[in-house]
């Protein structure tokens, strides 16, 4: 059964088409890749079901458990159990890594922050106090972040390129959450365009300029995303068309 | 009757259950002294004043009080003025920390004015930790001057928080003279609110070779409440370092100025200045509610982490 239904979803910003009659459904407790070469709107379609402000005058919708959720801010789609971790995660100057944990937790207590902290493979006495800022590593924060959505226990996430700036360490940490998520029910779409991580799915989408090109299988997927896509002179990429971006 | 005052001064700063009286310390109460308590090599000099107190703190050569030295300045009734002459004396090598509470529980219309000349001297350490409890509806007016010398090698630190009730009306001015390898820290947190007004003037002078200064200030406003800070730094001898830190978040019809002034006169020197203005960050903001936050919530978070 779906939990996420994106239908016929087209976004343009200016005059730039970023995606255009995008339609996917996501089965509930699968782990799905959406993969695409840069530029191909995978990011874009990450912030659209998540409902950010810069991203919400697409046209179609998307329907979570059957109903329409593109009213819905932020927040909102957050308590029925959306989440996203970007790319790049935040950083908040002054809030301790247990605050930060604690902000999104959905039982408010420190073994709760322990044991979050633990399943990312970060030692709870060294990091509890630490504030999240810049003197943590990208590999750090990018693990702070997943025990935040550890604690809040979510029904999908979304993780925007889960091995950007993270050393191989970290990456094995990573995907040991998302096995983690995954026993727990949860259902999760990886955006990404690393073979390594596409790996991890059960079942692929492949994007490229704001439309669906294929789904199935990862292996399939991953073979023509290999083979076509890693070596297209892509139009999107940056430096043949400014007006690309994911 | 002196005893109820301290209790009631000090529950409003949540140090009735906790307060050791062997501590160093004194209470004020408008201009009435209702204890104090010194250690060896403290001595306390207070005297009354018609609208405040004067007192003169001096900590003798090499002596090191291990136990900060607390200091409660409250106005127990709604209106008033409080006037405090401080004359603060560490002797060389000396080193103490003070923890100073200004406590205005019923506040309607209350000035709290400040004088303070603070001499720290050769090698020694002084800290300065004020903390603002204020009513949550009444006004305060605070008016800290603070005039500090630093002796070589000397330390000093200094730290305002207002953070709980209204600010009412806040104008700091604080200068500091540094000497030759002496190093100078003030911070200052402030979270305005209604129509509050803060305004911030913090100057270090870096005159002795290799001297240090770093002056930061974390303001947060909102509804209608204006912020002005002027913080500067002149870097006059060779080898002295100084940074001046002013981030302020605004909310709603908040205004907030910011003016850090660097002056170098000594091509040896080295002053930076960083400032930021604005409302809160958006991937902060969108982070938070992403986890399932109401905006007012992830706004409150990310206020308290500025703050902290």
């Amino acid at each position: 059964m779906a939990i996420l239904e994106v239908r016929d979803v087209s976004l343009q910003v200016n005059s730039t088409v970023i995606l255009n009659g995008l339609s996917m459904e996501f089965w509930e407790g699968y782990v799905h890749a959406v993969v695409g070469p840069n530029g191909a709107g995978k990011s874009t379609l990450a912030n659209v079901i998540m409902g950010l402000p810069d991203y919400r005058q697409h046209t179609g919708d998307i329907l979570f458990e059957g109903k329409s959720i593109k009213n819905l801010n932020v927040d909102e789609r957050a308590r029925l159990g959306i989440t996203l971790a970007w790319q790049e995660p935040a950083r908040f100057e002054g809030l301790t890594v247990s605050q930060f944990i604690l902000a999104s937790a959905k039982d408010k207590n420190k073994n709760e922050i322990d044991r979050v902290l633990e399943l990312v493979g970060l030692e709870p006495t060294r990091y509890r106090s630490r504030a999240v800022d810049k003197t943590l590593s990208g590999g750090e924060r990018k693990r702070i972040e997943l025990a935040s959505i550890l604690a809040m226990k979510p029904r999908l996430v979304m993780l925007d390129e889960p091995d950007s700036g993270v050393d191989i360490e970290a990456i094995e940490r990573i995907f040991e959450a998302i096995d983690h998520l995954k026993k727990d029910g949860c259902t999760i779409l990886l955006i990404t365009h690393s073979p390594k991580v596409l790996e991890k799915a059960d079942h692929a989408f492949l994007i490229c300029s704001g439309m669906l090109v294929d789904k199935g299988e990862t292996a399939k997927i991953l073979e023509y995303f290999s083979g076509k896509c890693l070596p297209c002179p892509h139009k999107n990429l940056p430096d043949l068309n400014p007006g690309g971006r994911e | 009757m002196i005893e109820e005052q301290i209790e009631e001064l000090l529950e409003s700063i949540n140090l009735h259950r906790s307060f050791d009286k062997n501590t160093p310390h004194i209470v004020i109460n408008a201009n009435k002294v209702l204890r104090s308590q010194v250690v060896e090599g403290l001595t306390i000099e207070p005297e009354e004043l018609s609208d405040g107190v004067k007192a003169r703190l001096r900590v003798e050569k090499g002596y090191k009080i291990l136990q900060p030295v607390h200091l409660c300045f409250g106005m127990l009734p709604e209106r008033g003025v409080q006037r405090i002459i401080l004359e603060v004396q560490i002797e060389d090598e000396a080193e103490v920390s003070f923890l100073a509470h200004c406590t205005f529980p019923q506040a309607v219309d209350i000035q709290h004015l400040m004088n303070a000349e603070i001499k720290v001297g050769r090698k020694a350490r002084y800290s300065y930790f004020e903390r603002h409890w204020h009513s949550d509806e009444g006004m305060v007016r605070v008016v800290p001057v603070a005039k500090i010398e630093l002796a070589e090698d000397a330390r000093f630190s200094t730290e305002f928080e207002l953070l709980k009730g209204r600010v009412g009306v806040i104008d700091i001015d604080y200068s500091t003279v540094c000497q030759a390898r002496s190093s100078a820290e003030m911070k200052a947190r402030i979270f305005g609110r209604l129509d509050d007004r803060i305004k911030i003037k913090e100057a270090a002078v870096l005159e002795g070779e290799a001297s240090r200064a770093v002056l930061t200030t974390h303001i947060a406003v909102r509804d209608e409440a204006v912020a002005e800070i002027n913080n500067e730094i002149i870097a006059k001898a060779p080898y002295s370092r100084g940074h001046v830190d002013c981030k302020e978040i605004i909310q709603g019809n908040g205004i907030a100025r910011a003016v850090p002034v660097v002056e170098v006169r000594n091509p040896k020197a080295h002053v930076t200045h960083e400032a930021a203005i604005g409302s809160v960050d958006s991937k902060q903001l969108q982070t938070l509610m992403a986890r399932g936050l109401s905006e007012d919530q992830a706004v409150d978070l990310i206020i308290q982490g500025l703050l902290s």
